[in-house]
């Protein structure tokens, strides 16, 4: 029992890393999808070709091998930027998220009705105003869903930086693994990603709620 | 004093290679009500649409109270930005075939919307204003719904409201009771009778022939992008110059 609770404890420490993984991840990567999504939707070619490049390449690509490709690529091709371990990671799933939260974003603003857009219009409102107003609140209750998706898959991706040997629950459980040769640590591990899994099934259920008071 | 609303003059649209409306000549006086009836496709929308700008006019002029959104001068078309155009369509209000209201909003919220985010009222002058016009359809108990609680009509007439709390002087309708049951028909037009009897200026297209007749000081008959005739109702539902005209009618009935 000691041992369990000693090794659950190892393991958990590891969460920290991982917290701060999703947490960052989801904070940078949400503003920096919303802010592609509305270049992606709006008149501008270059802006749009842009957009297009950056989403097709990242959601082409495997998300390890821009892991791999940010820590040990980048400094090849710009001596000197040789990120921190954790830097590369957040930065290359921050842009990584992003690109996917692009994509839902803008399948949410283009999921609206044409007729909103011109009930908005005869009433007067500019396109700031019918985007702020009428557009992205209804866009929002759209993608609660998939980016709930995105949320639960981030937890679970996150121990894919494990490959640069950073603290975080899979490789401390690992260590466990390799030290007593004991299989118990991986489903420690596994439980604690569930948990974590259950509190934001949660909180995007509280939202959903919340916004489910029309339609 | 000029009391007319919109002037028209050769209003031509196209969509693509598609001449949809091809010279286009209309004047609106202060206090008119006039129906626009006509086949399927024959660019009865398109009409209302330029009128307030959901579509570019490909040339011609279209005034409003005397400011032109689009002028055509000596065959040379003269453009207008948008924020001139938004501004000078203002003067319009529109409601639509299938309502459009803004589904995350409330009955109220969708009236106050609009004046509120343009700065015309203050959050407490636009609610008592939404509250009258919500009155004035009918509507006060339906207050603080969400459009998927109210009926076709409900939201029909709701959408009217919404229209009127921006206080337009012309009233445009594109065949507002064509998505409703038959059974809510009458009380959509029971509200554009009421704003009929306050002399509010509207351009209507609609199927419904008696209302047609009823409510309009004139009637206009279009077809293929063209007005072939523009009478007062007793002349046009029982004698018109055009056969086209006795056909349709009698296909209406
Ligand atoms: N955005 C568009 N792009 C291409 N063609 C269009 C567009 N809008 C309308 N049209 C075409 O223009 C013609 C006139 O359409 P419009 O909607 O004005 O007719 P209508 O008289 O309102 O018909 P209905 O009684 O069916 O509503 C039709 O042939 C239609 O297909
Ligand atoms: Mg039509």
């Amino acid at each position: 029992m000691g041992y369990l609770l000693e090794s659950t404890w190892y393991i958990l420490q590891g969460c920290t890393t991982t917290l701060k993984l999703f947490a960052l991840t989801l904070l940078f990567s949400l503003p920096l999808g919303f802010i592609c999504a509305m270049a992606k939707t709006s008149k501008v070619k270059p802006l749009k070709f842009l957009m297009e490049l950056y989403t097709s390449v990242v959601r082409g690509t495997p998300l390890l091998l821009q892991i791999f490709f940010v820590y040990y690529g980048l400094p090849i091709f710009f001596p000197g930027l040789r990120l921190e371990r954790f830097t590369a990671a957040v930065l290359t799933f921050i842009l990584n998220y992003g690109a996917y939260f692009t994509e839902i974003f803008r399948g949410g603003i283009q999921s609206i009705d044409r007729g909103q857009y011109e009930a908005a219009r005869v009433l007067g409102m500019n396109y700031r105003q019918t985007m702020s107003r009428i557009i992205l609140p209804q866009t929002f209750k759209r993608v609660l869903p998939p980016v709930a998706n995105e949320a639960i898959t981030l937890v679970k991706d996150t121990a894919l930086v494990v490959v640069l040997g950073i603290g975080e629950v899979l490789r401390n459980s690992k260590e466990i693994v390799a030290r007593d040769f004991t299989i118990s640590p991986f489903i420690i591990a596994a439980v604690i990603y569930l948990m974590l899994n259950y509190v934001v099934v949660l909180i995007f259920r509280k939202l959903e709620q919340r916004y489910s008071v029309y339609e | 004093m000029n009391n007319t609303m919109i002037k028209v003059e050769n209003l031509h649209k196209n969509f693509g290679s598609l001449e949809v409306l091809k010279g286009i000549d209309l004047e609106v006086r202060k206090g008119e009500i006039i129906s626009i009836i006509g086949p399927s496709g024959s660019g009865k929308s398109t009409l209302l649409r330029c009128l307030i700008h959901l579509e570019k006019t490909s040339s011609g002029s279209i005034i409003i109270e005397g400011s032109p959104i689009s002028f055509e001068e000596d065959g040379r078309q003269i453009h207008f930005a948008e924020s001139v155009i938004r501004e000078r369509c203002r003067k319009l209000g529109m409601v639509f075939q299938n309502f459009n209201l803004f589904p995350h909003k409330t009955a109220i919220e969708n009236i106050c919307e609009a004046p509120v985010a343009l700065g015309r009222k203050s959050k407490a002058a636009a609610l008592a204003f939404g509250e009258r016009l919500l009155e004035r359809v009918g509507l006060s108990e339906k207050r603080n719904s969400y459009p998927c609680h109210l009926s076709g009509g409900q939201k029909q007439r709701v959408a009217i409201a919404r229209a009127l709390a921006m206080e337009p002087d012309v009233m445009l309708f594109d065949e507002p009771t064509s998505a409703l049951d038959p059974e809510l028909i009458g009380e959509v037009l029971a509200v554009i009778k009421e704003l009929a009897e306050d002399d509010m200026t509207m351009l209507i297209v609609t199927h419904e022939m008696t209302f047609a007749r009823e409510v309009s000081g004139r009637v206009i008959f279009m077809d293929e992008g063209e007005i072939i005739e523009a009478a007062a109702p007793e002349k046009l539902f029982t004698d018109p110059d055009h056969p086209r005209i006795k056909t349709f009618l009698e296909k209406m009935l």
